[in-house]
């Protein structure tokens, strides 16, 4: 009798590795960066010359600990390098240096939210635990061509950082929520780039299926080298299904190391554990352990952004913004700044502030290009508001004319394409377009009276009286011509209301 | 002049330069025809570029002639061991894995030796990756001691000391893993000094057990063997175990005469012959003569130096020499179909037959199941031996034993014994497991071939080791010794 899906709870682990955004390799001076020619980015130390030596990169390591910092893990009072000895062609040493027993990130955790019933309504907030993180150096990229291989060591020596959670996940939907938040909190603290399409961010996922309510681990199976999110869901729902087929089919799960084939959707396997490595690791006797300063550590500090969804809490609670304006504004640390910046400017509609930011700021941006080269992974609205025509102050001026009624809420789209064009203030383009309404009571209550009065009128203000709401509209109409469409319309509004009884 | 070139010290021909005596061309161009006297017979060198080393002496002599000379190293040639790196030069490690790199970049000393105005005089025999005691595990080719041709002149730094003995050159730099400097220095009967772990910087020395690894200073006598240790001191933040200049290890140590000194418990026990005994008794009883206080110290954990030794340099070894693979410079086999058959295949042509051996016994003591028996053991056992040793230097200044049990013998007489060969190396190897400054001081004659006593101080204490060697010195006719030939 083959039982339903929802009898087993999957149990899934990750191992993230993350590009540190340096300027120079983790343990020699060499810049790295992509698009370059082969073998580029490499000089001696890269290349593991007889007689060279790493040092370790302060840049990289001051990284980590931020993510450290970020993640709310204690900073070890050290860190220090082991090999990991194993022969490929692409790695210059056939060592790697990692760090296995003391690594610059132990614990911490990353608070992740799970999808809503709809866009509108906040999904269900969760933290996942991190085991530890540590810093090694990435492997040169082989490739095989005609009768040969070929060797590219622009990306050995590269800063990774190896995040390595608790096994905390329970769904490919809490995975995707988990990298989602990690790649905002990496990128919002600066850390990495995470752009997947460049291979900034590649994952390990671990795998296993137990019965619900069961207390032991399954088997375990990791699936290798995944980059991009959409894998690692597609992977884990695969291995799932997988895993309770074998299961129900009375068959076990072997432990082993898996592929995955993102064109086909389909894994494979790479090798059991009885071909395990044996990569011998050792302290690396070339760097010695480093002693990280409580100094170090509260400079550092001071780096740390608010968490995203602090912030989001206190937009929904300090501005009260919708859920969805929030989660897209905190999505985005300089947008979020951004638009802070410009609620602070006209503290008393932050919601209309973040209502133009969501809505015409970002369309605008992502239609002129995105306002320079931002990374655009997955998940994040990959603007960069660096180039931004409009700054914050100016935003504000224009929420603060519409709420004083100078233009009308319809006039202010326009103003802003134009000042998005432009750059200019609103009340510069307000003026010089004579956009400025008329919300002169005694001026309008004249003209008004004159369009009642006009025969050409009569049927609608008839069909008005009878009840039909919509006819009022019709007299809208010859009022705005007679001010060049510069009546204040609400005003114009309540004064036919009031004339018409 | 009186005195043939080759026989005088560097500070002497230091001294002749800076008078305007002699030029650094003159200098270069006697030596060049000793080299082709000489060379040949003992087999020092493995590489001479004779236009360059003329070019730089010219350079040097226009320098000292604008008035630009660097110090006391200004057109004084230095010979260096086939493992540090000189930009342009090859770069072998006297193994044929590397017998075709030239290196493309300079050493931290090869600056420092630059930036003193000395002159990179030639490569020397070695060891196949300083794994060795006799320079009999080169590829490129045998070196002979010029006291005896038929003797093996020690090792690993065996082209560094015969080159000296022999008089082909005043200076040599070699390195010293278990005792490659200090040995070969006792066999061939010059000084060498193996630094305080820390206080020379190994970028561009080839690695063989990087915590254990030390550049150091070889010479005819003690003077010239600070001369030189004074040039190659400097911080380089480019090695993170190099500490840098430490004024401490150059602080003078006062008088000599009062130094305490400390003779290991049982030393002569140890498989010492009995001339290399009478030779270094009689040196312990000169140090009494001149006021020392002499002392019997306790070392118990000594008898595990060499088992740990041979644990930790070949676990490091085993990783240190994983690159050489044939993908990016060196021996490329020809029989190969894929990448990994490529990398197999140029490793077991390259590589000879003890850095082979050590290669696997690098890899076995590093292996899961056994780390944790050997390696890890190997580690807790070297603290052990520190300790012993810091305790035991707080109450002496300079511990002395032989250099070396027996002098140099026949070429070929142990080369199917490694276990024999590996304790030419027991007074030596503790000063690295411990990161101690060491150095071998000729002391007298075993017959025809030179023995060498040794002292090992505090971290930083070479000045005393200096201050040590030169009393002894001055009052014993073993300075400057060269062989006939």
């Amino acid at each position: 009798m083959s039982s339903s899906p929802s009898d087993w709870e999957v149990v899934i682990g990750l191992e993230v590795h993350v590009q540190l955004h340096t300027r120079a390799k983790v343990f020699a001076s060499s810049p790295w960066g992509f698009g370059k020619e082969p073998n580029e980015q490499v000089d001696p130390v890269v290349l593991g010359l007889p007689g060279t030596l790493p040092v370790v990169n302060r840049e990289a390591v001051e990284k980590s600990i931020l993510f450290g910092l970020v993640v709310g893990s204690s900073v070890p009072e050290q860190c220090a390098w082991d090999r990991k000895n194993y022969f490929y062609p692409d790695n210059p040493k056939n060592y790697q240096l990692t760090q296995k027993d003391f690594p610059v990130v132990v614990g911490g955790q990353v608070e992740i939210e799970l999808p809503g019933a709809s866009r509108n309504v906040m999904g269900e907030h969760k933290f996942i635990r991190i085991h530890h993180a540590h810093l090694e150096e990435d492997v040169g990229k082989l490739s095989h061509a005609g009768s040969g291989s070929l060797v590219d060591y622009n990306r050995a020596g590269v800063p990774l950082l190896e995040i390595v959670t608790e096994p905390d996940l329970r769904s490919s939907a809490e995975a995707e929520a988990f990298l989602r938040s990690l790649v905002a909190l990496l990128t919002q603290a600066g850390v990495a780039d995470c752009d997947m399409e460049k291979g900034q961010l590649r994952c390990d996922c671990n795998v296993s299926i137990r019965r619900r309510g069961a207390e032991k681990l399954g088997t375990r199976t990791e699936t290798k080298n995944l980059n991009s999110i959409s894998s690692v869901r597609d992977t884990v729902i695969y291995e799932t299904a997988r895993q309770i087929r074998e299961l129900e089919a009375g068959r076990s799960i072997t432990q082993e190391t898996r592929g995955w084939n993102a064109e086909l959707s389909r894994g494979y396997v790479l090798r059991d554990k009885e071909d395990a490595h044996d990569y011998r690791y050792f302290p690396d006797p070339d760097i010695p352990t480093l002693r990280i300063s409580r100094e170090t550590v509260a400079r550092l500090q001071k780096l740390v952004p608010e968490n995203l969804y602090d912030r989001q809490r206190r937009y929904v609670e300090k501005f009260g913004l919708p859920f969805t304006a929030a989660s897209v504004l905190v999505a985005n640390r300089e947008l979020a700044e951004w638009f802070e910046a410009a609620a602070a400017a006209h503290p008393a509609n932050p919601q209309g502030i973040a209502n133009l930011v969501t809505n015409d700021l970002l369309r605008d941006l992502a239609a002129s290009g995105g306002a320079g080269a931002a990374p655009a992974d997955e998940v994040l609205p990959g603007v960069s508001l660096a180039s931004c025509p409009i700054k914050p102050a100016q935003l504000a001026g224009l929420v603060k004319l519409t709420d004083d009624g100078v233009i009308s809420k319809q006039q202010a789209k326009e103003v802003f394409a134009e000042m998005f064009k432009t750059g200019q203030e609103a009340v510069t383009i307000v003026d010089a377009k004579g956009l400025r309404q008329n919300s002169d009571t005694g001026e309008l209550e004249k003209i008004v009276q004159e369009v009642i009065a006009d025969p050409a009128v009569a049927k609608s203000i008839a069909e008005y009286r009878a009840g039909n709401e919509k006819a009022i509209n019709a007299l809208k109409g010859p009022i705005m011509k007679r001010t060049q469409g510069k009546a204040n319309p609400v005003l114009i509004d309540q004064l036919l209301r009031k004339f018409l009884g | 002049m009186a005195d043939a070139l080759h026989t005088l010290s560097a500070a002497e021909l230091g001294r002749r330069l800076s008078a305007g005596l002699l030029t650094s061309r003159t200098l270069c161009e006697a030596l060049i025809a000793r080299y082709h006297l000489v060379n040949k017979k003992v087999g020092a060198f493995t590489h001479l570029d004779e236009a360059d080393v003329l070019a730089q002496a010219e350079a040097s002599d226009a320098r000292r002639k604008a008035g630009e000379g660097r110090g006391p190293l200004e057109g004084i040639p230095v010979a260096i061991k086939d493992n540090i790196a000189v930009k342009g030069q090859p770069l072998t490690c006297s193994s044929k894995m590397l017998a075709s790199l030239v290196s493309p970049y300079d050493a931290h000393v090869t600056e420092r030796l630059r930036a003193a105005g000395a002159i990179l005089y030639g490569r020397l025999n070695m060891d196949e990756f300083a794994m060795g005691s006799s320079t009999e595990n080169s590829a490129i080719q045998k070196t002979f001691n010029p006291w005896d041709l038929a003797c093996i002149p020690g090792g690993s730094s065996g082209g560094s000391a015969a080159a000296l003995a022999a008089g082909l050159v005043p200076l040599a730099l070699g390195s010293d893993t278990g005792g490659s400097i200090r040995q070969p220095a006792s066999h061939c009967g010059v000084v060498g000094l193996k630094p305080t772990y820390g206080l020379i910087s190994r970028f561009g020395l080839v690695a063989f057990a990087s915590s254990l690894d030390q550049i150091g200073p070889m010479a005819r006598c003690i003077e010239d063997c600070e001369l030189l240790l004074r040039a190659l001191a400097s911080a380089d933040a480019r090695d993170m175990t190099c500490f840098g200049p430490s004024d401490r290890a150059f602080t003078p140590a006062g008088d000599a005469k009062k130094l305490r000194i400390g003779i290991p418990k049982g030393f002569l026990g140890k498989g010492v012959g009995a001339e290399v005994a009478t030779a270094v008794t009689a040196a312990i009883e000169f140090y009494r003569s001149q006021g020392c206080a002499i002392s019997e110290v306790e070392l118990p954990s000594a008898d595990l130096a060499v088992p740990t030794y041979y644990v930790v340099a070949t676990a490091e070894a085993s990783s240190n020499l994983g690159r050489y693979d044939g993908v990016r410079y060196g021996h490329r086999s020809a029989s190969a179909g894929t990448p990994v058959e490529m990398m197999t295949n140029s490793r077991s042509e390259g590589f000879g037959a003890e850095v082979k051996r050590r290669i696997l016994l690098g890899t076995f003591v590093l292996s899961a199941g056994y780390a944790d028996a050997y390696y890890m053991r190997a580690l807790r056992a070297r603290s052990k031996i520190r300790a012993e040793y810091l305790a035991a230097l707080a109450t002496v200044d300079v511990l002395l034993t032989p250099t070396v049990p027996t002098p140099a013998f026949k070429v070929g007489e142990k080369a199917s014994d490694p276990l024999q060969l590996y304790l030419e190396d027991i007074f030596t190897i503790p000063a690295n497991l411990a990161g101690l400054p060491a150095i071998s001081v000729p002391c007298g004659k075993s017959g025809h071939l030179p023995v060498g006593f040794h002292l090992v101080g505090a971290p930083l204490s070479e000045a005393k080791l200096l201050a040590a060697g030169r009393l002894f010195e001055a009052a014993h006719g073993f300075a400057h010794q060269q062989a006939a030939l």
